[in-house]
């Protein structure tokens, strides 16, 4: 479960030769009733794991796509509660790793203690808040240990190099390395400084390093992919998704893991 | 009497406030932080915060007695503190000239904001124009249409308005955008937020540069009256005029401090902003404190007919000041601010902003029911010239 789950599934991959790729999907984005089945598609595309978003109205962290999805998602009713009772009645445990991604308040309102235990029950394997530094992580760090839920840290390139290094140390499962300067969104190409940022990461993290934000090409996911362990892309899935070009989304998660192979 | 001295080093103002914002934000935070606690202790940043605030914005702004209102009323003396005196009418500049010499002494050269009613966003573009500093304002686009004259003042002043059109279209979305747009140009770009809110330090920067309102008012009513108030009114939206004009009289027991919220169309109605009087504990644009949410944590449109009054949060150290009784909070309707709108006008002369009517009509309930030889002070935050054509059009409707 949880934090254990995350690395062997991790270090199956790798031993595959293969990178990491985690895709980011909108829960209730399409309608809960599609989970089940976008989830066993995405294991299928070969993906290490997937972060579910969970909808939230003021999502500062996340671009006009992402933030359209959650929409989408909040005006057909999704709510955490929702989702938790939904992954609970899956038929089987799926197969992958979920991964919440959520706003503090949303779980904050739900209750921090309850929130822990009933991911525990639901099968989720690890919990990203964008909205929570270090500096905050107390609140909820208690309570995601006692039930087993893997805590990702995300790192910015703004964080100066010993806190870059703290938080790595911190981080369960994987490190999420924030690499573009700004909110979640397709970007034309990441800088010079984003390969040197991954580089000292990737020598410092005790953990995965996969970098996110900004990806959203085969191309984008191997250039990253020689400098860290992976990457997660989130708008382009959900665009693709919105869009219903499933086949798009396995050509671009089989393009991303194969980089290992190559090269 | 008791020491006050709230925020701790963590930024929590008992258990609000602190700093919920994404990593690429937080070494910023701790900059400015590091910035602030600097210059309030530099006599020269001191000294140069005092000279603009006397030679451009015109401190100390009076505090009068409203001789014609007390006897209409009857009962306690009214005084007005008359931030609508200020440049640019209203006491947000108090604010946007201390921060913009912070901007200044990080060595920033762009300063991002949100605005509301327009206030802080026309204050934020005038000391961007003082200071030549490049400005970019986001409004939501509600606002910009309740609020066209404030958003030609702005561009005037050489600031961008950026309008914000997704959610409500008010400030609450404004914010947002102003922080995305802050993350993705942190290293040159400082956020002048506009109100008690947001991550820690903003609410202690604010309050404190607010604060002047608060401790001119102390020296001023002793001056006049030998004593200090009985009561205090200001009006709270995120509560910056109000937190400045409390925070100097904590520790002074014997004066009731009484923060008005925004009750819309009434607090029993789904259409209001009074955070305090009815929301719930939750986080918000980088704090924790009041907000309006429903069941599953999504935060819900704010309503009032005051632009400035209408955001579903408010600042943690009025949470906190709620939760301790220090401060009192009541609400007041749309329809209670106009016709304090119309009586301040009518009976002494000045126009306050649609804001402000919200602590008058309160006032002048209190006022009531205290005793000729008390005093009230009223927090006159800012002036009503930007509310006179929404007022003129909602009085055709009746």
């Amino acid at each position: 479960m949880g934090k254990e789950r995350i690395e062997q599934i991790f270090q199956e991959k790798q031993s595959a030769g293969q990178k990491l790729f985690i895709p980011y999907i909108m829960a209730g984005d399409g309608g809960l009733d599609i989970l089940e089945e976008r989830i066993q598609f995405l294991k299928d595309s070969g993906v290490a794991a997937i972060e579910l978003g969970i909808p939230f109205s003021d999502p500062i962290a996340d671009g006009p796509t992402i933030q359209a999805a959650g929409q989408r998602a909040l005006s057909n009713g999704t709510s955490l509660k929702a989702v938790l009772n939904h992954l609970q009645n899956f038929e089987a445990k799926p197969e992958v790793p979920i991964i919440f991604m959520t706003y503090l308040n949303p779980i904050y309102n739900y209750g921090l203690e309850k929130f822990a235990a009933d991911c525990e029950k639901a099968g989720v394997d690890g919990i990203i808040i964008p909205d929570l530094p270090m500096e905050e992580e107390d609140m909820i760090a208690g309570a995601l240990r006692a039930h087993s839920i893997a805590f990702i840290r995300l790192v910015a390139m703004t964080s100066p190099r010993e806190r870059m290094i703290e938080i790595a140390k911190r981080s369960e499962g994987f490190l999420y390395a924030v690499s573009v300067m700004g909110t979640t969104g397709a970007r034309q190409s990441h800088g010079k400084n984003v390969k040197a940022y991954l580089d000292t990461l990737k020598e410092n993290s005790p953990v995965p390093v996969l970098a996110g934000f900004g990806v959203s090409s085969v191309e984008q996911a191997n250039e990253l992919g020689t400098h860290c362990d992976g990457v997660i892309v989130g708008s382009k899935i959900v665009d693709l998704f919105h869009q219903r070009q499933d086949a798009e989304v396995r050509k671009l998660v089989q393009g991303s893991i194969e980089v290992g192979v190559k090269g | 009497m008791t020491t006050y001295t709230m925020p701790d080093e963590t930024g929590r103002f008992g258990s609000f406030g602190g700093r919920f914002v994404p990593e690429l934000l937080m070494p910023a935070l701790l900059e400015l932080e590091e910035a602030y606690e600097q210059a309030k202790n530099d006599p020269q940043f001191i000294e140069e915060l005092h000279y603009y605030l006397k030679q451009y914005v015109g401190r100390e702004t009076p505090l009068y007695f409203a001789e014609q209102l007390t006897k209409e009323v009857g009962g306690a003396n009214i005084y007005l503190k008359r931030e609508d005196l200020n440049h640019t009418g209203a006491h947000k500049i108090n604010n946007t000239i201390g921060q913009a010499l912070l901007t200044l002494r990080m060595g920033k050269k762009k300063v991002v904001a949100e605005t509301g009613a327009g206030q802080h966003g026309v204050a934020t573009a005038t000391v961007c124009a003082l200071f030549d500093l490049e400005c970019i304002v986001f409004m939501g686009e509600e606002d910009i249409r309740r609020q066209k004259l404030n958003v030609f003042r702005m561009e005037l002043l050489g600031a961008e308005v950026r309008s914000v059109s997704h959610g409500s279209g008010t400030l609450k979305d404004a914010t947002n955008e102003a922080l995305r747009y802050w993350a993705s140009n942190v290293n040159d770009t400082h956020y002048i937020l506009g109100s008690a809110v947001g991550p820690h330090p903003f609410p202690k920067i604010v309050r404190d540069l607010q604060s002047v309102i608060g401790k001119e008012t102390k020296q001023q009513i002793v001056e006049q009256t030998g004593k200090l108030p009985d009561a205090i009114v200001a009006c709270v939206g995120g509560g910056s005029n109000s937190i400045g004009m409390f925070h100097p009289f904590i520790e002074e027991e014997a004066v009731k401090l009484v923060g008005v919220e925004a009750a819309g169309a009434g607090i029993d109605t789904e259409q209001h902003a009074a955070t305090i009087t009815k929301g719930s504990k939750g986080i918000l644009h980088g704090t924790l404190s009041n907000l309006l949410q429903d069941e599953n944590g999504q935060i819900t449109e704010a309503f009032s007919i005051s632009a400035g009054l209408d955001y579903p949060g408010v600042g943690p150290e009025h949470s906190h000041l709620n939760e301790t009784g220090r401060v009192h909070y009541a609400a007041i309707t749309d329809d209670e601010a106009l016709d304090a709108f119309q009586a301040l006008s009518r009976i002494e002369g000045i126009i306050p902003a649609l804001e402000s009517a919200h602590a008058v009509a309160y006032a002048m309930k209190l006022a009531k029911e205290m005793k000729p030889d008390q005093t009230l002070v009223i927090c006159l935050s800012g002036r009503g010239d930007k509310d006179v054509e929404q007022v003129k059009d909602r009085l055709e409707e009746k």
